[in-house]
């Protein structure tokens, strides 16, 4: 898998906006997008949440889930043990169902990736061709408060170990401190610390870390501003901070990405992070996924969950709706 | 597999266990009509559900004595706390029995379950409960201490929100003290005949609710029966028109809620997303068959085209189908004729010069349907953009200014809603002040609250119903109701009478100061 090249991101972002993203510019533009309602964003998202996906569509949906999961360890306590046990669940998510597919990626802090690199084997590559990629949260995650040199050291050695895609923060400072140039430049930057020697590029991640955003308004402009500069993947959140990914939130960004994609042509992919834990939950972002933006967006390359738990949540489902009847936390394994 | 193409997700019909034919329920007994019985069908299939009864002149009559008897001489003397407990209960037995209600509701009416489940009968809830709450406290309900019932209450109801229609109607006339005889459309009689058995479960004493079935001569019957003291009926202009010419000199109070043109003003700085949403939900909600409907898309022609295309993507994931789907968003027409009204008035849409465009989704074989429908280039004379469709067809009309948007709003017989959308609060304030329409929504469309009144302008009808408005269509002041019922001489004579007897030293200080006002006035 492969980013978009910096080049034509750039060009792009000049086309839009019509002149050099500085503070201004990116001001008149992000500030000119309609706003949002968030009763009636709230009241969409409960909508979308009140279908019901039953038999045939739901055993699609658990699938599809579980391959659309970035499976994830950001711990200060992880070490290359726990690493290659989370890759080894990735791998083989159920040992008692063959059937069941594997995850879209493993994310970890740029120091384990050699482990999980490692770990995979020749199963590492991409997921849209049923492998498993390699994520890294890097610029100083979670918070992103380090000097732009340390957050592009971060990114470039991550993607030297072999990291396929890199979960950057965004300054969320700078963004709320109205210095949106600063936050754009930055993510340019780091969008050009994940190209590989031989030309081919990680795919970059954004994170808004929409809890700190706090309203719908910076999300949309957080939005588009990471999309304008080179972002291949919009994602909610870190994950350390409350709340994370909401039904709402998710919707948002995906109308963002909607629009974006009737304005260019071009696909950004999604990714809800944080607090998704039980398979209900999950069916509510595919439904919102496929109303909002089609059905093609639900692939690897497009939309993922960042989560922990709610693979087992998905596996007991998935043998509930084999079996017929609900087992317990100790028929799916830990990581 | 194609995802989108959910899985069928019906709503089990097992809760519900229906009759094969229902009386009417006069008296707190279900006793036959005495008129020729007619079937009562699911609009969704065709199917035939219940076999109805049909009230006659003497059924009428047998329904307004029981209200009557049970006015007289248990409900108007019973204490509000003691009318409130009932109420009370029977907003429980709801919730109780929601599910079941809904279903039917979905069964009967056609509309999706999701509406039926998640609007229709929360609200109805809501609504006992809100009222419930006002029984002990009339003296507070803005006419003084002491406000009296009016007495029996005639209700004759449309089939767009059977059950809910129910409930505005009934919880505050018997919130007040009145006793009524409840007339349900021929089309949707299936809930109210459920609601009767929620009555008798909650042991209301007999002849406190009254439910008759039957066509419009039933409803003509009991408007216009002597012994009634106050009339409130929802349904279309013709039919309210013609209410209020046959109680025209009589004594009987009225509240008529009839239809409406609304105007759903979007600016060019509106939350598109969330106007989008709006503008579906106020114009497919329950197929369009909404009195308040925001039926005229009025947009700024700066934001035309684009809001067109949205709408139109919108539209195209609407599923239309079986209403005891859960994931129905468009259910079926209510009733042939209705979409008979629906057709010829989009034909003539077409035939006017309008661009008509429909969502792409199948028809089912059986039932009435129409596909969601919008024209563009819609001309303010057109007839599509004047006359009420009640479907799911929206008139898209342009404006360039403010001023040029509240004209166009305002430019019908009809005043009973609108809608504003845009990001400026002081635009919201400036715009809804000018807008004469009863109920104005600010970036939202089609909320309803029991604490809300609820009611129109011009031929949109003329009282409110919900909050402290409706309660006051259901009472009058002390003076006044004492006197009873009668002509309205005998009124007048009466009520001057007890204004003297009753509370001397009250009244005798009152009449200067308002004959005062009202001379201002």
């Amino acid at each position: 898998m492969s980013g978009t090249s910096l080049v034509t991101a750039r060009e792009r972002a000049l086309a839009v906006l019509g002149g050099e993203p500085d503070d201004a510019t990116l001001r008149r533009y992000l500030h000119g997008i309609a706003g949002v309602d968030a009763v009636g964003l709230e009241q969409r998202a409960a909508g979308l949440g009140t279908r019901s996906i039953k038999t045939s569509s739901k055993k699609w949906a658990l699938d599809r889930i579980i391959s659309l999961i970035d499976l994830t360890t950001l711990e200060g306590a992880d070490t290359p043990g726990k690493v290659r046990s989370l890759v080894a669940k990735a791998m083989n998510p159920d040992p008692a169902d063959a059937t069941t597919p594997r995850v879209a990626a493993v994310c970890v802090y740029g120091d384990m990736v050699p482990y999980a690199v490692d770990a995979l084997g020749p199963v590492h590559g991409d997921p849209d061709d049923g492998l498993i990629s390699v994520a890294a949260v890097a610029t100083a995650f979670p918070s992103g408060r380090s000097s732009l040199e340390i957050k592009l050291a971060d990114t470039a050695e991550a993607v030297a170990n072999g990291a396929d895609e890199i979960d950057m923060v965004i300054d969320r400072g700078a963004f709320l401190a109205g210095r949106y140039g600063l936050v754009f430049d930055q993510i340019a930057a780091v969008k050009e610390a994940c190209r590989r020697p031989d030309g081919t590029s990680a795919s970059l991640k954004v994170i808004l870390e929409t809890g700190e955003l706090v309203t719908y308004d910076n999300v949309r402009r957080a939005s588009w501003l990471s999309i304008l500069a080179g972002g291949d993947f919009i994602k909610t959140s870190t994950g350390k901070v409350q709340p994370a990914a909401t039904l709402p939130v998710t919707l948002l960004m995906l109308e963002v990405v909607r629009d974006w994609h009737l304005m260019t042509g071009q696909r950004i992919g999604v990714k809800p992070a944080g607090g998704i834990r039980a398979s209900k939950d999950a069916i509510k972002y595919l439904v919102t996924v496929a109303e909002t933006v089609g059905e093609e967006w639900l692939q690897p390359h497009l939309f993922r969950f960042g989560a922990s738990s709610l693979l087992n949540d998905v596996l007991l489902q998935r043998q509930k709706m084999a079996t017929g009847h609900y087992s317990g936390p100790d028929y799916v394994t830990i990581d | 597999m194609s995802f989108l193409e959910y899985a069928p997700a019906p709503e089990s019909r097992a809760i519900l266990s229906l009759r094969d034919s229902y009386g009417l329920f006069i008296d707190g007994e279900f006793v036959d009509g005495r008129g020729t019985p007619f079937q009562s069908i699911s609009p969704a299939s065709e199917e035939k559900i219940a076999t109805i009864a049909n009230a006659n002149q003497a059924d009428v009559d047998d329904a307004v004595a029981a209200a009557r008897r049970a006015h007289d001489r248990v409900w108007s003397r019973m204490s509000g706390r003691d009318r409130g407990k009932y109420l009370f209960r029977i907003a429980r037995l709801i919730q109780e029995r929601a599910r079941e209600l809904a279903v039917a509701e979905s069964l009967d009416n056609g509309k999706p379950i999701k509406e039926s489940r998640d609007v229709d009968v929360p609200l109805v809830a809501a609504w006992f409960f809100y009222y419930a709450g006002w029984a002990d406290k009339l003296d507070y309900a803005g006419l003084g201490a002491n406000p009296k019932a009016l007495g029996v209450a005639a209700q004759v109801i449309p089939w767009n929100f059977p059950l809910l229609m129910l409930a505005w109607k009934i919880a505050p006339a018997l919130a007040a003290g009145n006793t009524v005889v409840l007339k349900p459309a021929e089309t949707t009689p299936l809930t109210a005949l459920l609601f009767a058995e929620i009555v008798q479960q909650a042991d209301l004493p007999p002849g406190v609710v009254n439910i008759i079935t039957g066509a419009g001569d039933t409803g003509a019957a009991l408007v216009g029966h002597d012994d009634v003291d106050k009339v409130a009926f929802t349904g279309s202009t013709a039919v309210g028109r013609a209410i209020a010419k046959q109680v025209a000199g009589t004594h009987k109070k009225v509240t008529l809620e009839l239809g409406g043109k609304a105007a759903n003003i979007v600016f060019d700085d509106a939350p598109i997303d969330q106007a989008i949403e709006g503008i579906v939900n106020g114009i497919f909600f329950n197929q369009g068959h909404v009195c308040c409907a925001g039926s005229r898309l009025l947009v700024q022609e700066s934001i035309h085209d684009e809001v067109v295309e949205r709408l139109k993507t919108r539209l195209s994931t609407l599923r239309l189908g079986d209403p005891l789907d859960k994931n129905t968003d468009i259910g079926a027409i209510n009733s042939r004729e209705q979409l008979d009204r629906i057709r010829e008035l989009s034909d003539a849409g077409v035939a006017e010069g309008a661009d008509r465009w429909s969502a792409p989704c199948e028809i089912p074989e059986n039932g009435f349907w129409y596909a969601p429908t919008i024209f563009t280039n819609v001309q303010t004379s057109n007839r599509i953009a004047r006359e009420e469709i009640f479907g799911p067809v929206l008139s898209v009309l342009t404006f360039r200014t403010p001023q040029e948007a509240i004209a166009k709003a305002n430019n019908t017989p009809y005043g009973l809603s609108a809608g504003i959308w845009t990001d400026k609060g002081s635009r919201i304030l400036a715009v809804a002040d000018q807008l004469r329409a009863g109920v104005v929504w600010a970036n939202t469309f089609n909320r309803f609250d029991p604490s809300s009144p609820f009611g129109g302008y011009k031929e949109s009808g003329y009282g409110r119903e919900g909050g402290r408005h409706g309660l006051g269509a259901y009472l009058s002041p002390a003076s006044v109701t004492s006197a009873g019922r009668g002509t309205p001489r005998a009124v007048e004579a009466a009520a001057s009478a007890a204004s003297a007897d009753e509370k001397p030293a009250r009244r005798t200080r009152r009449p200067a100061r308002p004959a005062k006002k009202g001379a201002a006035k």
